[in-house]
């Protein structure tokens, strides 16, 4: 399954780095890669359901800290879902959305308890919102959707799919931040003499990104489901 | 006096919507309309007063005498699912005017991050006080219910107006959500909640 999911990573690479042909077509057409392809894109947690807004504003004003809130997120996505599709068959239907919560506590905790052990700068960084991963919609929605009803290796695909996806958007936003609000990327000064965009650091600078972000992608590509939910 | 201050810091300067990020998928998705908007806060307002104390019980009295710190955000997420569940018994049995009021959004509560967050920023990255946390639980639940409903109305005005295609639905609240944000930093400064922790 590790080779799978290594595979899957590789090629998605490859992929990205020929957009002539849409991604969707090029890529096999087995059941796991479909879930990957659409997870990334067509059901992009960030820009199409506009879930996770939390972490997606409170982490992105630097690029590198968006990508390291996205990396957090895919691993405790990814481990989840594997573990509630391994013990779906034990878990009672009735008790199943507190169990849930609880596995995905447990692995968020891990994560947590790993940033500040081995990236304290990092961990000091992203503050609570790594914690807050528990109550990202989109992990307990793939739980419940897809991972309760899916055998282990392909729940691990489409957590990974949604993974990226989110990780994408969150590194895009940061760049976009980090560029005109320090002149920087990912720490690197490129402008010198930058004249601050000091909104694009504010609270206010991330509303208005992810809302022309969320207007840009509904324009280009309208189809697919926009959503809003708890 | 500092009680005031918190509650006022946790509404204007501290907005737990604005200024934090947190609760923002509710605040997108049901503030639409301004009834559910009004019935989503006061749920908020209600769960975030009773939760935060509650964690902090737990945390000073359970967590840190056994020494299972680590095992925090497990008894958090589970304490704030319970809380959720005995309101919406109780208030089912007692209060059904409210129940049928506040029904469908009190479980949606248990994910909602405003909770969770606003337990996090107030016990573990400024370790309020007691009463302290108490006042923030219910400063910041009237924050989010003021920034919930300011944005229903707006949102009812908008229904008319001239959008791009694209933008319409959560792309323009988003758009405004940054322009309420960027009126709120003309608060920030005059409190600070983080000189409260200890």
């Amino acid at each position: 399954m590790a080779a799978e999911v290594k595979t899957a990573v590789l090629s998605t690479v490859q992929q990205a780095s020929a957009p002539a042909i849409p991604v969707a077509q090029r890529l096999p057409q087995t059941k796991g890669w479909k879930e990957l392809v659409r997870d990334i894109w067509d059901d992009n947690p960030t820009f199409r359901m506009i879930l996770a807004m939390c972490p997606t504003m409170g982490a992105t004003n630097m690029a590198i800290n968006g990508m390291a809130q996205g990396l957090a997120t895919l691993i405790a996505t990814v481990a989840s879902s594997v573990t509630v599709a391994a013990l779906r068959t034990i878990i009672p239907a009735e008790v199943r959305l507190p169990a849930y919560m609880i596995i995905i506590a447990f692995w968020v905790t891990i994560v947590d308890i790993f940033l500040r052990a081995y990236l304290p700068p990092l961990s000091a960084a992203l503050g609570p919102y790594v914690p807050l991963i528990i109550t990202n919609c989109f992990v307990l929605g793939r739980a419940e959707a897809f991972a309760s009803q899916n055998s282990p290796g392909l729940s691990a695909l489409d957590a990974l799919g949604v993974g990226l996806g989110f990780t994408m958007s969150l590194t895009l936003l940061g760049i976009v931040r980090e560029l005109l609000g320090f002149g920087s990327l990912f720490g690197i000064q490129l402008f010198s003499g930058w004249t601050p965009w000091v909104i694009m650091i504010i609270p206010a600078g991330a509303f208005l990104v992810v809302g022309l972000y969320v207007g840009i992608v509904k324009h280009f590509s309208p189809g697919g489901q926009i959503g809003g939910g708890a | 006096m500092d009680i005031f201050l918190i509650v006022l810091g946790a509404i204007l300067t501290n907005n737990i919507l604005l200024t934090t990020f947190l609760g923002i998928c509710p605040f997108i998705g049901v503030s639409g309309e301004y009834a559910s908007a009004s019935g989503m806060g006061m749920a908020v307002i209600f769960v975030l007063t009773m939760t935060l104390p509650a964690n902090w019980l737990i945390k000073h009295f359970v967590l840190d005498p056994v020494g299972v710190g680590y095992l925090s955000l497990i008894v958090y997420i589970v304490t704030i699912a319970f809380l959720v569940q005995i309101v919406e018994m109780f208030m089912k049995r007692f209060l059904p005017a409210l129940y049928n009021s506040l029904g469908i959004f009190l479980p949606l509560i248990t994910v909602n991050c405003a909770i969770l967050g606003g337990v996090l920023f107030a016990i573990a990255t400024w370790n309020l006080g007691f009463l302290e946390s108490v006042a923030y639980g219910f400063g910041g639940g009237v924050g989010w219910a003021l920034a919930i409903i300011l944005m229903a109305a707006i949102r009812e005005r908008l229904r008319f107006a001239p959008i791009p295609e694209g933008l319409k639905g959560p792309g323009i609240a988003l758009i405004i959500a940054g322009l309420m944000a960027m009126s709120f930093v003309g608060f920030s400064g005059m409190i600070n909640i983080r000189d409260f922790g200890g």
